[in-house]
């Protein structure tokens, strides 16, 4: 593809903290490549506000390959921008055209709260992990891999919904706020293992009851979440979670 | 777990969606079959009788108390769902993500359904109504007196065209309800194989496709003359 530079007006959320109230800054950036990536171009945005004596944008990020799940900006109306199966790090200025505006807000969900800018907090989605989302064993030497048959099938759709990085893109694009794309994910990983099934039943009682205090809303099946997820969970998973909670909720004492 | 506590779950909740929504689908079978009977160009006799049998007999009428807690469980806890589920995003998006990833009609149920409920008054008051409480015209069928509510039916809809233009629109918002109702609700209850789920959004859509257009043809053809 051929390189070409653009120049582009981006409307970004600015938001001091948690407390206050924020609101749309606009920034003209020049000379942007075709083959930087998005964040890339938040960097020279930034370097730009620095030398002007200005506070630069504040966002999430940290491998900047597209597996580590920080990166959290819902760019024009989508999360992780217009690309499918793809993060914000990931998504390259290619995407854009010469004259451009680009919008770019904050995941938003009262369980995601602004910490400054594009960041937010989500450490609701690690205490719903705390909360059941592993498995108990005795450390020491590595059991032999083979000990423990797993069937193909499983091992495929346990390994599918582990690729869930936890960015929290479908509880930004659910109209719900709904977490129930990412703890289907985790339950289904392990509840498709037999290292997982000692624990399936709590996991999933507990995980939900997390989910639920932490303030996400409930599922109504749009799809949303799948659409946008950079690692194409299927929302199948939820379905899953739906029986395992519902069949542990009715059968157990 | 105690069921209290399942059931106000988020995921009970929509549990109880489902399970409200299938039951009440098997209900519109129902109710579509038993009207149809108004095609059977008998003036009316054929459905006459099967309202009568609806109205008479004890299983249909212990069934009517389960539908009227059906409908308002349905509605209630709908209701209840949508305004806690918005309320989990107090500042919204300046861009909107609108139908990239999802139906408008699978994020419109909450407004669908309030739209079927202002219709179920207006459907209630011209039928039930009379035909439970305030009382309607006898008809004589070989000797026996029955209630004749195809002559309210047509009553209704015969010189009506407002009546009949609310009615269709609350078909056009039943197929939409439906054919996203139909097939989240096995997707709540845990159905999970690919396999199933394609038979369910395509029973789902002729479903829905089905039942609505049967049911939106009924005023028209009293309204068109078709039935008389």
């Amino acid at each position: 593809m051929e390189h070409y530079t653009m120049n582009l007006t981006l409307k970004i959320w600015r938001q001091q903290n948690t407390q206050t109230p924020g609101r749309f800054e606009t920034y003209p950036v020049k000379n942007i490549s075709s083959e930087m990536s998005f964040l890339e171009m938040i960097d020279v945005l930034n370097e730009q506000l620095i030398k002007e004596g200005k506070d630069p944008v504040a966002f999430d990020h940290d491998c900047r390959e597209g597996i580590c799940g920080m990166c959290s900006m819902y760019i024009n109306g989508r999360p992780h921008g217009p690309w499918q199966k793809n993060t914000t790090c990931q998504l390259h200025m290619r995407a854009y055209q010469d004259g451009d505006t680009i919008t770019v807000e904050p995941w938003r969900a009262n369980a995601f709260p602004v910490i400054k800018d594009l960041m937010v907090d989500r450490s609701a989605f690690d205490r719903i992990i705390q909360a059941g989302g592993y498995i108990s064993v005795n450390t020491g030497s590595a059991v032999d891999a083979n000990a423990i048959a797993v069937e193909k099938d499983h091992a495929d759709a346990a390994f599918a919904a582990a690729a869930c990085i936890g960015c929290g893109a479908c509880v930004a694009a659910c109209k719900n706020s709904s977490a129930m794309l990412f703890v289907s994910a985790k339950v289904s990983h392990l509840a498709l293992l037999p290292q997982g099934s000692p624990e399936r039943k709590t996991r999933s009682m507990n995980m939900v009851a997390q989910m639920d205090k932490e303030g996400f809303g409930a599922c109504t099946n749009t799809g949303a979440c799948e659409a946008v997820c950079p690692k194409g969970i299927s929302i199948e998973n939820i379905a899953r979670l739906n029986r395992e909670y519902m069949m542990t909720g009715l059968s157990d004492d | 777990m105690k069921w209290s506590e399942i059931f106000t779950s988020s995921v009970g909740k929509k549990w109880v969606m489902g399970l409200t929504g299938i039951f009440l689908v098997l209900f519109l079978i129902v109710h579509v079959g038993l009207n149809a009977c108004i095609w059977a160009m008998d003036n009316g006799e054929m459905f006459n009788r099967a309202a009568h049998f609806m109205g008479s007999n004890a299983v249909p009428r212990i069934l009517e108390v389960g539908l009227f807690a059906g409908f308002l469980l349905h509605m209630i806890q709908g209701w209840m769902l949508e305004w806690q589920n918005r309320s989990k995003r107090k500042q919204g998006y300046a861009v909107s993500m609108g139908n990239q990833g999802s139906k408008w009609y699978s994020r419109s149920m909450g407004i669908l359904g309030t739209l079927l409920f202002l219709f179920l008054v207006m459907h209630i008051n011209h039928f039930w109504v009379p035909s439970r409480i305030t009382g309607l015209d006898a008809v004589t069928i070989d000797g026996k007196q029955y209630h004749d509510l195809y002559r309210e039916m047509l009553t209704v809809f015969q010189n009506n065209p407002l009546v009949v233009g609310l009615y269709t629109l609350g078909c056009i918002s039943l197929f939409w309800h439906l054919l996203h109702g139909f097939q989240s609700a096995f997707r709540t209850l845990g159905v999970t194989n690919p396999r199933y789920l394609a038979f369910i959004e395509n029973t789902g859509l002729v479903f829905s496709l089905v039942v609505c257009t049967a049911f939106a043809l009924m005023p028209i053809s009293m309204y068109m003359g078709w039935v008389k």
